[in-house]
């Protein structure tokens, strides 16, 4: 496996299930119990109510995109070899927005509203980093 | 809730722009304590009058360490940084110390060698923090994407090109008045004029902000001295009354917020309500622009124009002296000067105009009788801060 050169994540406690769960290939977001709504990014707290009823579900990994840049210009090892990428908010089925790159895709078809769905892209042993593509 | 009239409570009363645009010989404290000095002997007072010390930025130039470099002991000392609008949060919290009658008098301060230092303030990536490592969140569910400062701001501008029809020429009128105001600034870092057409056929960043889309970066720093409405009857300049002030950040909202509408759409209701005025009564305006997009975004949100209009409303001089509102007559973030926070300019140059300091030049707004200055820190893609604050002569 090459060595991945851009940032890793750290994990901790409260969002070790999303890392966990994107080896497995599955992109988890957060319920709360009480009052019912989705959150992310994942914390140990419900954002909403401030309960800590907080509960992991699997996303449908379908969204579309809520905006997007086609990125010329960034410093960054393992990102300033792989300029122009495209840096996106997607906004999940469930309602939540979500930070991502847009892959498999020539940069110029990006669209706001674009379907897109998950992808993982391992990193190393530990890491696997959900992407978006276009929907099949 | 019970409230206290804070309006006219405090003064800005000295003002002092370190005009250096590069400064490699120069400390971060240096800068701050020589700007320090010049602004309270512009107010015609003496380090004994100074009782309170606000600055942002990191722990080298905090208000601790800055208290040690001046030999100050300060009764307050305030070291909010939310990004480039920290110093009109400063403004509210000084003016809030003076009226409580637990200070009579503060300077605010900052300073930055952004350009001798080589930061990649806009394209730096993750690396322009120097994280040697991310945090678990949010960093871990942003950074792996390789945000930078300038894609933040595009991709709203992206946003509003989708929703409302804005064109990059519409953002580009930003940056050509910009660019004429700084013709009018010696010091400004770029004076020559451009167009449109230069913006728009520049390289492109990140899509769709051209290179003259994102401001420049350069070294400087400045002070601003607040006081008591009764010190600043006896200051040597006419007050410039602290109107009204407001607060605000905004974020994701746990993934559901739409960032569309930033921070500045919650930081002038009350600012304005303070102060007894509506956008009607605003003879300029310094709005922070690190971005035309902020220019924009933000003049929509303060009620200006109607959410979407803006790329109508920044076009056909109306942004230029002599316009219906002319903002940043400094040349602004986009061509005068940023050292990465640029909040306490829009300080300096609306006391400048409500002084009347560019009469019989064209740099001069006509009878300026009240400014606004709305600092923005952060990202509009991410999280930001929003800090309204309202001025007024007599």
């Amino acid at each position: 496996m090459p060595e991945w050169k851009k940032p890793l994540p750290t994990i901790s406690g409260e969002t070790k299930p999303f890392w966990d769960a994107c080896r497995q290939g599955n992109l988890l977001i957060q319920r709360c119990g009480s009052c019912q709504e989705y959150q992310f990014y994942p914390r140990g707290i419900c954002a909403n109510c401030w309960c800590e009823d907080i509960q992991w579900v699997t996303a449908s990994g379908r969204g579309t995109v809520w905006t997007f840049t086609e990125t010329r210009q960034n410093r960054t090892p393992g990102f300033e070899e792989e300029i122009p990428y495209v840096l996106a908010l997607v906004e999940l089925e469930e309602g939540v927005k979500m930070f991502t790159n847009i892959i498999e895709c020539d940069p110029k078809e990006v669209k706001i509203g674009m379907a897109v769905e998950v992808t993982f892209v391992q990193a190393n042993q530990q890491v696997s980093i959900p992407y978006f593509k276009p929907a099949a | 809730m019970s409230t206290v009239d804070l309006t006219k409570a405090a003064a800005i009363v000295g003002i002092h722009e370190h005009v250096t645009r590069y400064a490699p010989d120069k400390s971060e404290l240096q800068i701050q304590g020589e700007s320090v000095i010049k602004a309270v002997e512009d107010a015609g007072l003496t380090k004994d009058d100074v009782d309170g010390l606000l600055t942002a930025g990191n722990i080298r130039n905090s208000g601790l360490n800055l208290a040690d470099y001046l030999n100050m002991y300060p009764k307050m000392v305030d070291n909010t940084t939310v990004g480039g609008g920290s110093f009109e949060f400063h403004l509210s919290h000084a003016l809030n110390a003076i009226a409580a009658g637990r200070i009579n008098c503060a300077v605010i301060t900052y300073s930055s060698l952004a350009r001798s230092g080589g930061i990649s303030v806009g394209t730096g990536g993750v690396a322009r923090f120097g994280h040697p490592r991310l945090d678990p969140s949010p960093d871990s569910f942003e950074e792996l994407y390789g945000l930078t400062t300038v894609g933040l701001y595009a991709m709203i501008a992206q946003r509003h090109m989708h929703l409302y029809g804005t064109t990059s020429e519409q953002l580009a009128e930003v940056a050509v008045a910009m660019r004429k105001h700084a013709s009018m600034n010696p010091e400004a870092l770029f004076r020559d004029p451009i167009t449109v057409q230069d913006v728009v056929n520049s390289r492109i960043i990140s899509t769709p902000l051209h290179l003259p889309d994102c401001c420049v970066i350069t070294d400087g720093g400045g002070a601003v001295v607040v006081a008591s409405a009764e010190m600043a009857r006896n200051c040597r300049h006419d007050p410039v009354w602290v109107l009204g002030a407001g607060e605000a950040v905004a974020h994701q909202g746990a993934g559901k917020r739409d960032l569309q509408f930033i921070a500045a759409k919650q930081s002038h209701e009350p600012a304005f309500a303070m102060a007894g005025v509506t956008q009607d009564d605003i003879d300029m305006a310094m709005i922070y622009d690190s971005f035309t997009i902020t220019v924009l975004e933000t003049l929509e949100d303060l009620g200006f124009c109607k959410k979407g209009e803006g790329g109508d409303f920044v076009s056909g001089g109306r942004l230029q002296v002599g316009g219906e509102l002319p903002i940043n007559t400094d040349g602004g973030g986009l061509s005068s000067n940023h050292p990465g926070m640029r909040g306490i300019f829009l300080l300096l140059e609306a006391t400048r105009q409500l002084r009347g300091q560019f009469e019989g030049t064209p740099r001069q707004v006509p009878d300026c009788q009240v400014a606004l200055c709305h600092g923005t820190g952060g990202a509009l893609g991410s999280r930001h801060s929003g800090g309204t604050v309202i001025l007024g002569k007599d």
